[in-house]
């Protein structure tokens, strides 16, 4: 039994932490926030130079050929840095679906410019949470007639995949023009989000219908949970350390060392459940369906959880715009809806394992 | 990452299975079966089973072999204990102290004459251990113990109370943790004294518990007279080989646990189904109903939890500083557990003994699962724990320090 990164792993992580650190300062975030395009391009063309974006996709097809546990790790350090690009988009939600339901032919395509980062995608998920019978789209004579609203990073999008009927089955289209997307105002001022609307619009379907309910993409968005999670504990416990009240260090005051266990207690269980779903997803496990039910309940309660009380250890610096707290609140509070809040994945899990 | 068993493994689980389905207690499990009632047929039960073990080689799985025992590798100890736990069998209760706690602290600091004169009649169960920690007035401040030894020429004088002691009445010997230097520190004034349970003036007095059931003791010690080549290893170090005793308190049997709590969750579902409210079953019931998703979802992740700390033991030789964030989950957890399964009776949960649903099952459940909170460090001093030493917090408040016991 071993059930941990490799020793490569971290490493890559290390790496990816430090180059954050540099290159996706709280700074360039802020920058990014206050303009109105709402992403870093230049942060993507560096990222895009370094690989990342290629990670999970075959070489043959532009790809590094990695495996869904490295790209779990590079999602918890763009998560913990607030990374403002459509990474989550773009390489998961775009990429993903057509690695998985694509014919040769369409991954040539598409996924080398995906790989690249010369070109976003964005996919239209279904209405209602993840659910497959909530799908806002219907394929006609393979043209979509529709609207979607908050579609993440759609206004950052080159190409969107819409997850529609087509007859007896659901599958993906790909929409490459004549897409209209009104931009949104995100809770999460890191990310963009659009409303798309689609008038008789040409798609070109997927070869493969949709079998699993979007699994990568639900244990991606937790393994993002993860790292913001981490990075939330981290400041504040230090934090804790140098805010002093009652002439001594607040973080020597039980109350508040008891509230920071607690949190490093649900992380730890959030990390496991993610980790134990991205190992289950990427083997395509018995459990997969279930494991990645569990994950996103547990990130949603428990990882909502932590973040709030970590505002409520800032006390009043924390209820300030110029502090940094609340851009990692509203992150995590938007990942906590997306894909299905943790009342929605428990009554599922109830359903999988027949409750 | 890899969770698949090896061949080897996969054979040696299959081994355990077929020992375990040839020797359960006749008609164990199975309707109709008279479950031990009092203390003397629960102990003489125990002991019956757990000889059985022994005489298998199976007591001794974690021990080496130079003591007799298995030396088995970490994962198969984890597969023994899994295989356990899944046929229900009974838990290990009686020679636990022995094997878990007394065996490995002698074995690390006995002498060899201790060692040749203990640890064979543990690993038979010839000799019962019960273990002397705890106090009225040291609990969670353990270092803090009163029972006073006096070394008078080559005999300790042992005076105080002990309390929370399993089997103290049964026991043959008691691994005591006492106070041999009141003036030093606190923490450098013990020691481990091994003492002969027949020793006049020892005083076990059964402590009745919540459940209404008395599994645990009192124990006064009354100018209890210890020869002393029974110190174990050195004069007044005994904080540090308790430190031993304690790492031990919680072996691979934790993967075990969350399977003896996974069949406990499978008879509060079969409950779910079977009580109605409303006319519908409380599984369809939504408040219940997204609380026994939530206890299934909670335990799923305790195996994985369990999955993390068994990597950390196999790749650096020790568990990481996550064995007290997995103690705090669990326990935690059942209580939460226990608590659902309680309020499912609604109000006929005011009911307890026959009358009751499952003959009061669900309500001693209940009252117990508080002593996964309390024992073996109470969950906030698992919370001082993560917050000084994985978090590393500043130490706490520390009102007036009482460096010196009298």
């Amino acid at each position: 039994m071993d059930f941990d990164f490799s020793a490569a792993q971290y490493e890559l992580r290390d790496e990816t932490r430090r180059f954050l650190a540099k290159e996706c300062s709280t700074d360039h975030v802020r920058e990014v926030i206050d303009d109105p395009s709402g992403w870093s391009r230049d942060l993507w063309k560096q990222i895009a130079d370094l690989g990342w974006l290629a990670l999970p996709f075959p070489e043959e097809y532009g790809g590094l050929g990695q495996g869904f546990l490295d790209l779990v790790l590079l999602l918890e350090e763009l998560g913990a840095a607030l990374a403002p690009v459509p990474f989550l988009s773009s390489v998961v939600l775009g990429g993903f679906p057509i690695l998985r339901h694509g014919t040769d032919e369409q991954k040539a395509r598409w996924l080398p410019e995906i790989a690249s980062g010369d070109r976003v995608a964005a996919a239209v998920l279904p209405a209602f949470e993840h659910d497959v019978d909530t799908l806002s789209f219907s394929a006609d004579g393979g043209r979509l007639t529709g609207e979607r609203s908050h579609v993440l990073d759609a206004p950052a999008a080159d190409v969107i995949l819409v997850a529609a009927h087509d007859g007896d089955v659901d599958r993906w289209f790909v929409v490459e023009e004549g897409f209209e997307v009104r931009p949104q105002q995100s809770f999460d001022r890191t990310r963009t989000l659009g409303a798309v609307s689609l008038d008789g619009v040409p798609a070109e379907p997927l070869e493969i219908p949709i079998a699993h309910r979007f699994r990568f993409f639900v244990v991606a968005v937790c393994a993002e949970m993860v790292g913001v999670a981490q990075r939330i504990l981290e400041f504040t416990v230090q934090y804790t350390k140098e805010r002093e009240q009652f002439g001594r260090p607040i973080g020597g005051f039980q109350a508040v060392k008891h509230k920071c266990a607690e949190m490093a207690v649900e992380l730890e269980a959030a990390r496991s459940a993610t980790l134990y779903a991205a190992w289950a997803t990427e083997t395509d496990a018995e459990d997969a369906d279930a494991a990645v039910s569990i994950a996103k309940s547990s990130c949603g309660d428990w990882l909502g959880h932590l973040a709030g009380e970590a505002l409520q250890i800032h006390g009043g610096i924390g209820y300030t715009w110029e502090d940094e707290m609340h851009l990692y609140l509203r992150r995590m509070k938007s990942l906590e809806a997306l894909c299905g809040d943790a009342p929605y994945h428990r009554e599922r899990l109830g359903r999988l394992i027949d409750l | 990452m890899d969770l698949a068993f090896s061949d080897a493994e996969l054979a040696f689980r299959d081994e355990v299975r077929a020992w375990i389905a040839d020797n359960l207690p006749d008609g164990w499990g199975r309707p109709g079966f008279r479950e031990p009632q009092t203390f003397e047929e629960k102990l003489e039960f125990a002991k019956g089973w757990e000889r059985k073990l022994a005489a298998a080689g199976w007591a001794g799985i974690s021990w080496p072999k130079e003591y007799g025992g298995r030396g088995a590798t970490l994962m198969e100890q984890v597969v023994f204990h899994q295989e356990m736990a899944r046929a229900r069998a009974p838990m290990i209760s009686v020679n636990f102290v022995g094997i878990n706690l007394a065996g490995p602290t002698i074995m690390a600091h006995g002498s060899e004459d201790q060692k040749q004169r203990y640890l064979p009649k543990i690993l038979t169960l010839e000799e019962l251990w019960c273990q002397g920690f705890s106090e009225p007035n040291a609990g969670s401040d353990l270092a803090g113990l009163q029972t006073r030894a006096e070394l008078r020429g080559n005999t300790f004088v042992v005076n105080g109370q002990k309390v929370w002691t399993s089997y103290a009445h049964a026991a043959d010997w008691c691994l005591l943790l006492c106070r041999t230097d009141p003036d030093a520190p606190k923490h450098k004034g013990l020691s481990y004294l091994l003492v002969d349970m027949h020793s006049p003036g020892i005083e076990p007095r059964p402590l009745k518990q919540i459940t209404g059931e008395a599994e645990f003791n009192e124990v006064f010690f009354t100018d209890v007279e210890v020869p002393r080549e029974q110190l174990l290893g050195g004069l007044n170090q005994g904080w540090t080989y308790a430190n031993t005793t304690l790492a031990n308190e919680r072996g691979p049997a934790f993967l075990a646990h969350q399977i003896r709590f996974r069949n406990r969750l499978e008879d509060v579902i079969a409950m779910a189904k079977r009580v109605e409210r409303d006319g519908v079953p409380l599984s369809k019931h939504p408040a219940f109903r997204d609380r026994l998703a939530k206890a299934y979802a909670d335990l799923e992740v305790m195996r994985v939890i369990g999955y993390r700390t068994v990597t950390s033991i196999l790749r650096h030789g020790r568990p990481g500083v996550e064995g007290s964030i997995a103690k705090l989950y669990w326990s935690e957890m059942v209580r939460r557990m226990e608590l659902l399964a309680l309020q499912m009776e609604g109000e006929a949960g005011i009911l307890d003994g026959d009358d009751a649903i499952d003959d009061g099952k669900w309500q001693r459940g209940f009252l117990s699962s508080f002593a996964q909170t309390i024992a073996a460090g109470t969950s906030e001093i698992q919370k001082n724990i993560i917050s000084e030493r994985v978090l590393g917090m500043p130490r706490g408040e520390r009102w007036a320090p009482k460096e010196r016991v009298s």
